[in-house]
């Protein structure tokens, strides 16, 4: 996909936010950098712990002081900057111009308030609408993301909906006020497969339909090499490699990326290959390791990564994919 | 692995009914949460059963019912040529010995109050297979180490451990007292990508190891795929295709494996252009009250005049040696 010639929706540059526990200072995102093209998805990958939902929450303002803290960076939406915008004005942007869904379609629906309450209060805070205006658009918004007879469900409570309706629910709410950028969090972890799939063609459709674009920060390699342009994948609070999907699955550079590929099973894969799982541990984000944090589960580490964090860097001869890593796969041998 | 015939397991028409019953001072029975119903399998010795579904197909319920954790409603679980409803409660104590179970929430199934060694030796110790306290402490020594642990880590915690080494304590557990069958139920879901590879490779040693057989119970198709050697798809309460994983990957006759396999996406770009998926409509009916006749014909995207308007109950034919699918359900669009 040609991104070049798009506008970007949101930059997010150089963002830092840390936690300050009891138990000490938590690095969760350090120094990420990102953009969102109108009506592109990027995929957002890495495993608990990697930053990406913390880089999600902070441009949405989301991060609760104490104990987190947005200490660097700018997130440009429309030309302004969340991070330093006032709170009020942050009230105006979010769920108008840019919106969030959750992993938890449970809990993120509010019990005791039915879904016509919820879903109205955003067009109406934003919009101006009448209540009537307010009902009449959730309803058509109900019908929009294939809830039936959407007008007769709207006095109905999140209770009597189930885990695939709720979350359908949410993402009405998401879309209610037609915002640029939709930020899906693990938008189908909690679900099952056949409803995953539900839900992802409706996002999809979605985007295509109405041009919004999306972020879906997900651990499975799969539903972003089916659903997204580009990908970001992380690593203890940075992104480590960066690309469109095509390239980052075809020619991954970076060892990290190389080895969570190796590690899922797939449907498509010869009977009997051994999986290759990434030994070790994730790092404790408390206490980093100097210079590359995957360098105790790196294969292919040299001297420098224990000292130099590696910049993200263009790979050679490819002018979209960047990574950070010392190291040039493709020549370097792999340790055992 | 797969030649030896002899069956470990034998599950004959089993039914775990969960009683409904209504609310007040004198509850009355209202009904029944089929939560298995009417399912026939077997398991033989040395191979992987995976048996996938979606959450309330009952696949969880399967295997708790074969651990005789409940007193199922109806059927038959014949393990190595014994019956174990038939059982009383100290014979069946002896029978677990032979079968264990290994769970999806690594935090939540071990003891926070015991240490490392404590929870892996307890088996140990209720089934008196130690014969001194230094052939205990070897054993479970032997056991941290089998399963990747050092065994200076005998004395932590479980909070003092990741997601991916609690799992291995509960594997270590597991294989304590030396069974021949293991039932791991979502054994890697709770756990991050790149450990998920780690406990299911350890899993696949274990198994050559100590010849174990396993009953793997998993939502996540690739993983299951990628262990089992025989592979038992249900939806709401019963078994509605079984084959060997490559005919079932290969040549899935129920519409609902169809529409499983085309849901679980592909990390390749590329082929998932292509690929063809269908989605199906609509969510699981509730098991309190399933559809008469064939379960499936709510969300089957073209389903037969025998599944719409019969009301035969389900029950498996075997179109192809191996090959078992639900009887009304082969002539689906």
């Amino acid at each position: 996909m040609a991104t070049e010639e798009k506008k970007p929706v949101l930059e997010i540059k150089n963002l830092v936010t840390k936690f300050y526990t009891a138990d000490g200072i938590v690095n969760a995102v350090d120094n990420v950098s990102y953009n969102v093209h109108e009506g592109e998805i990027v995929g957002v990958v890495g495993e608990s712990g990697s930053g990406k939902s913390v880089t999600a929450l902070s441009v949405m303002r989301l991060i609760p002081w104490p104990p987190g803290k947005i200490e660097n960076g700018q997130a440009i939406l429309n030309g302004e900057d969340m991070i330093t915008m006032d709170e009020e004005d942050v009230l105006k942007v979010r769920g108008a111009d840019i919106a969030m869904i959750f992993q938890e379609p449970m809990t993120s629906l509010n019990p005791v308030l039915s879904i016509g309450q919820q879903l109205s209060e955003a067009v109406e805070a934003h919009l101006g609408m009448s209540k009537e205006e307010g009902w009449a658009r959730a309803a058509e918004l109900l019908e929009l993301v294939g809830i039936p007879d959407g007008a007769n469900r709207l006095h109905d409570y999140p209770h009597q909906f189930s885990g695939g309706m709720r979350q359908r629910v949410m993402i009405a709410m998401g879309l209610s006020c037609e915002p640029r950028l939709l930020i899906a969090d693990e938008p189908t972890t909690a679900l099952d497969v056949t409803i995953q799939a539900q839900i992802l063609e409706l996002i999809q459709r979605l985007n295509k339909e109405l041009g919004t674009a999306v972020i879906i920060i997900t651990h499975n390699l799969g539903v972003v090499a089916r659903y997204a342009d580009w990908v970001n994948v992380m690593y203890a609070g940075r992104i480590i490699e960066s690309g469109p999907a095509d390239v980052i699955y075809s020619n991954p550079r970076h060892p990290y990326t190389l080895g969570l590929l190796a590690s899922v099973p797939r449907l498509d894969s010869d009977r009997g290959d051994k999986l290759e799982p990434i030994e070790g541990m994730p790092p404790d984000l408390m206490n980093l390791p100097g210079g590359c944090p995957f360098r105790p589960r790196c294969k292919f580490s040299v001297d420098k990564c224990a000292t130099e964090y590696p910049p993200m860097e263009q790979v050679e001869g490819e002018t979209n994919h960047h990574k950070a890593c010392w190291v040039d796969v493709t020549t370097a041998t792999a340790r055992e | 692995m797969t030649t030896a015939t002899e069956n470990i397991l034998e599950v004959n028409n089993l039914k775990m009914w969960f009683p409904v019953n209504s609310r007040g001072i004198i509850p009355k029975h209202i009904g029944n949460i089929k939560a298995v119903d009417d399912v026939t399998f077997s398991v033989k010795r040395g191979e992987t059963l995976g048996v996938v579904g979606e959450s309330g197909c009952g696949k969880t319920t399967v295997g708790r019912s074969i651990m005789q954790v409940y007193d199922v409603t109806g059927g038959e679980v014949v393990f190595e040529g014994q019956d174990l409803t038939q059982l009383k409660a100290k014979q069946m104590r002896s029978m677990r010995r032979r079968m264990q179970m290994i769970f999806q929430d690594p935090y939540s199934s071990l003891n926070p109050r015991m240490t490392a060694g404590n929870i892996i030796g307890e088996p140990i110790q209720i089934h008196g297979l130690a014969e001194s306290k230094k052939d205990y402490a070897d054993q479970v020594e032997e056991l941290l180490r089998v399963v990747g642990l050092n065994p200076y880590m005998r004395d932590r915690y479980p909070h003092e451990f990741s997601g991916g080494q609690r799992q291995r304590i509960g594997i270590a557990r597991s294989l304590a007292v030396r069974p021949s069958l293991i039932i791991a139920d979502e054994p890697v879901s709770a756990l991050d990508v790149s450990i998920q590879a780690q406990v299911i490779n350890l899993l696949q040693d274990l198994q050559e190891q100590f010849s174990l057989t396993y009953m793997f119970i998993a939502h996540d198709l690739s993983v299951v795929r990628h262990i089992s050697d025989r592979i038992a798809v249900m939806y709401l309460g019963h078994i509605v295709e079984l084959a060997d994983r490559d005919e079932l990957y290969e040549n899935p006759m129920h519409p609902y494996t169809r529409a499983l396999l085309s849901a679980v996406p592909i990390p390749d770009p590329v082929i998932e252009r292509t690929r063809e998926r269908i989605v199906l409509e609509g969510d699981l009916p509730s098991p309190t009250d399933p559809p008469p006749g064939c379960v499936f014909k709510t969300r089957c995207p073209s389903p037969s005049d025998d599944c719409l308007h019969g009301t035969d109950t389900m029950h498996l034919i075997e179109p192809k040696p191996g090959h078992f699918v639900d009887a009304c359900c082969i002539n689906c669009g």
